[in-house]
């Protein structure tokens, strides 16, 4: 088939620069282990107490080493548990301090929900019998919006907490 | 016949495509209501009366537009199309209209299923949210009459090539058999998650559904979806416009080309819609989104080939310099302005699409309203211009009727309403979405934190912009009455180009439907087989239904 001169420097034009930028995602993603989340691992959605991660105790924030931190949330309509304070009540603000590193992993009981941190990198879907996880640095103090961005039902939009990055 | 006849196509056939757009023109004006209630409710300006809920008025705005609309437009203007090129026997226009009544009786079955309150689950109807069965049934009926249509289509061809023997498809007929073919293989998918996972689930015949299962079969659907969308839009691009400009096509066999590509590439790559998804192996989101990115190739030869198109008419008329030529295009002519108002949104609709297909980058804005501004550039402007564009003249060559000069400028003034109230409601959307502001989502101050109270102003843009487009939606389902009852009796063209006689002729390999189907067939099954089976081995116990949510 004939190409015309200019269409044939326009195409080559065009695919060279698609090259490079798969040649950049791709780097990103097997080089720099850039991923999307893309967790693997199952659960029962009927009963995500058996995990360990999820029992009533090892909900919310807890503190791994110096500042490396893990995030345990159970999603359902139209809540993230977060486990409780001292006094027995609802956690519905997370403080991290800046600079901390800090996995979220995260499943639902329910139905599909998303998880994301508004201002953040941190969104993904969470969804019935898996876990989801991602790994995130803190690097700028300020509070930033928990809130789930996958419909969930007529509540859906109530559904939110906070996470405050605070300088120590 | 000694009949006259002033419709462009024979009176049985523009019956039949009458028929598709009036159900067209009436969602157009129904989703669009739905659609300003929207923006007013989520700047916090509306509250909706009598117990209606957001999210059920979301449904249908999804659905009468995303699902309805565009179908039956799409099939309509499809069977003018065929019926101008390859004829239409008698047989063939009945199970046409048989293929159109079960496409209404499901919208029909869906649409009161979802007025009654029990199935706000937006279009996507993501499971484990169960919505009452008539809702998938009727859903289902549509794609069922869609494929009535499509081997309709099939049939018209077949028919035409016996009697021409050894001669090359008709261009036109050609690009109308492509994208049946893409809706063909993408709705098996669909049809598939409805017929086997959601409608034994919500009757009660089975307590559980596989949710991951049922996503992907979706989004194996919903990516090609986008394309049968596109794909009319680009044969009113690269075969009629060139005869509204008074050119000819720059080449038979890229365009030719360029669709076989686009039913290749818009099929193995649902994986894009689900990047932040847990349990699909990354390796194979890749892969995917690298199969994504190839559509690219046939996008660069459509919009060379309209260049090439718009620059050789303009020169062949006198008009010289670098962009001289572009004097020469008739922009008062709305037949041609429309569609090409809807070429320029592509510019930044495509970037927004590269953007999120973009794997990691994905995660910036998965969800958030960006998305949302990004398919009202796409679909919303693009794609729905282009169909305005072919309304004008389309609609009075079926009823035998004129395009006015007044309805001329009145199609112009709402082409410049669209433009501009798009600007304000998505430019909004994609700012918020940039922000963090989430889609699908009610009005809500997030507990009254900060961020949610910056994102407030954006939403009081969409509802300003949402407003402009409603009075471009009334602009136009007016110009719709006038071109079927009004304007004065005559004959309006249906104009189809010639291609240009300096292009190369079309190589008949382009005809050889075994070989793109083989491998169209062939890449989804490079594509989905390993992750697919994969995600059925590695199941989670199923979800039982959650149709209280809903209500
Ligand atoms: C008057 C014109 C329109 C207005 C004011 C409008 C407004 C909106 C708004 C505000 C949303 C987002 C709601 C949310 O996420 O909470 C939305 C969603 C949507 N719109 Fe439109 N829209 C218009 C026309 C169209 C057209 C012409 C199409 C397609 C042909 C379209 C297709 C969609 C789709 C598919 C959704 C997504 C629904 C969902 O997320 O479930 N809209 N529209
Ligand atoms: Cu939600
Ligand atoms: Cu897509």
């Amino acid at each position: 088939m004939h190409l015309h001169k200019y269409e044939k420097l326009w195409l080559i034009f065009g695919v060279s620069s698609l090259i490079v930028f798969l040649t950049v995602l791709g780097i990103g993603a097997f080089y720099k282990g850039m991923h999307p989340p893309s967790h693997l691992a199952t659960i029962d959605p009927q009963n995500v107490e058996a995990h360990e991660a999820f029992k009533e105790e090892n909900l919310g924030l807890r503190q791994l080493d110096e500042d490396k931190y893990i995030v345990s949330v159970i999603a359902s309509a139209f809540n993230y548990n977060l486990g409780k304070d001292e006094d027995g009540a609802s956690v519905n603000n997370i403080r991290i301090p800046v600079g901390s590193t800090v996995v979220f992993q995260v499943t639902t009981t329910d139905v599909v929900h998303g998880f994301q941190l508004a201002g953040t990198n941190v969104n993904m879907m969470v969804e019935p019998g898996y876990i989801s996880s991602l790994e995130t640095e803190f690097n700028k103090p300020g509070t930033y919006t928990l809130l789930c961005n996958e419909y969930c039902g007529t509540g859906h939009h109530y559904m939110a907490a906070t996470v405050e990055v605070y300088q120590p | 016949m000694t009949m006259i006849n002033n419709t462009s196509i024979n009176k049985d056939d523009s019956s039949l495509v009458m028929a598709h757009m009036w159900v067209a023109f009436v969602s157009l004006f129904v989703g669009g209501l739905m659609g300003l209630l929207q923006t007013l409710v989520r700047s916090g300006t509306l509250t909706l009366p009598f117990g209606i809920g957001y999210y059920q008025i979301l449904t249908v705005h999804g659905v009468i537009l995303a699902l309805v609309l565009t179908t039956f437009f799409i099939i309509g203007f499809q069977f003018s199309l065929m019926s101008k090129t390859v004829g239409m026997s008698n047989k063939q226009r009945d199970s046409a209209w048989f293929g159109f009544w079960i496409m209404l009786f499901g919208t029909v079955t869906t649409a009161v299923t979802i007025l009654l309150g029990k199935a706000s689950v937006l279009y996507t109807f993501y499971a484990p949210l169960k919505a009452y069965p008539t809702f998938y049934i009727g859903l289902a009926l549509v794609v069922v009459g869609s494929w009535i249509g499509c081997f309709t289509n099939f049939r018209q061809l077949y028919v035409w090539k016996k009697k021409h023997k050894g001669e090359k498809s008709p261009l036109l007929a050609f690009m109308v058999v492509i994208n049946m073919l893409l809706w063909f293989i993408a709705t098996l998918g669909v049809a598939a998650t409805v017929l086997i996972q959601f409608i034994p689930w919500s009757l009660g015949m089975v307590d559980t559904i596989n949710v991951l299962v049922s996503r992907t079969l979706f989004w194996y659907f919903g990516h090609p979806l986008v394309y049968f969308w596109l794909l009319p839009a680009y044969m009113a691009w690269y075969a009629i416009i060139p005869k509204i400009i008074g050119g000819k096509i720059f080449s038979d066999s890229l365009a030719r080309l360029s669709f076989v590509l686009f039913l290749m590439f818009s099929i193995p790559v649902g994986f894009h819609h689900q990047l932040t998804e847990p349990g699909i192996d990354p390796v194979w989101k890749f892969i995917q989104v690298v199969l994504t990115f190839m559509v690219i190739i046939p996008s660069l030869l459509t919009a060379f080939s309209m260049f090439a198109t718009f620059e050789i008419t303009g020169r062949k008329k006198g008009y010289t310099g670098l962009f001289g030529w572009i004097k020469g295009l008739p922009w008062k002519d709305v037949r041609f302005f429309a569609p090409m108002v809807g070429m320029i949104a592509f510019i930044p609709a495509g970037t927004g699409g590269i953007i999120n297909a973009s794997n990691q980058m994905n995660q910036v804005v998965h969800n958030t309203i960006w998305v949302t501004g990004h398919f009202h550039l796409t679909v919303g402007t693009t794609v729905i211009l282009t169909f305005f564009g072919i309304s004008y003249w389309l609609i009075p060559a079926l009823t035998g009727r004129k395009l006015t000069a007044k309805i001329n400028t009145l199609g112009l003034i709402q082409t410049i309403v669209w433009a501009f109230g798009m600007s304000i409601m998505s430019g909004s959307m994609h700012i918020a979405g940039l922000l963090g502001a989430p889609r699908r989502s009610s009005y809500s101050t997030y507990g009254g934190t900060e961020q949610a109270s910056e994102w407030i102003g954006y939403q009081i843009g969409q509802a300003i912009g949402g407003s402009i487009l409603f009075i471009g939606i009334i602009l136009m389902v007016y110009i719709f009455i006038n071109m079927v009852f009004l304007a004065p009796k005559g004959h309006e063209e249906f104009p189809l180009a010639e291609v240009s006689d300096d292009a190369e002729p079309t190589p008949m390999f382009l005809e050889n439907w075994k070989l793109w189907i083989g491998i169209t067939v062939a890449l989804i099954l490079f594509a989905y087989t390993i992750p697919f089976i994969d995600i059925i081995q590695h199941s989670p116990p199923g979800s039982p239904g959650f149709d209280m949510l809903i209500r």
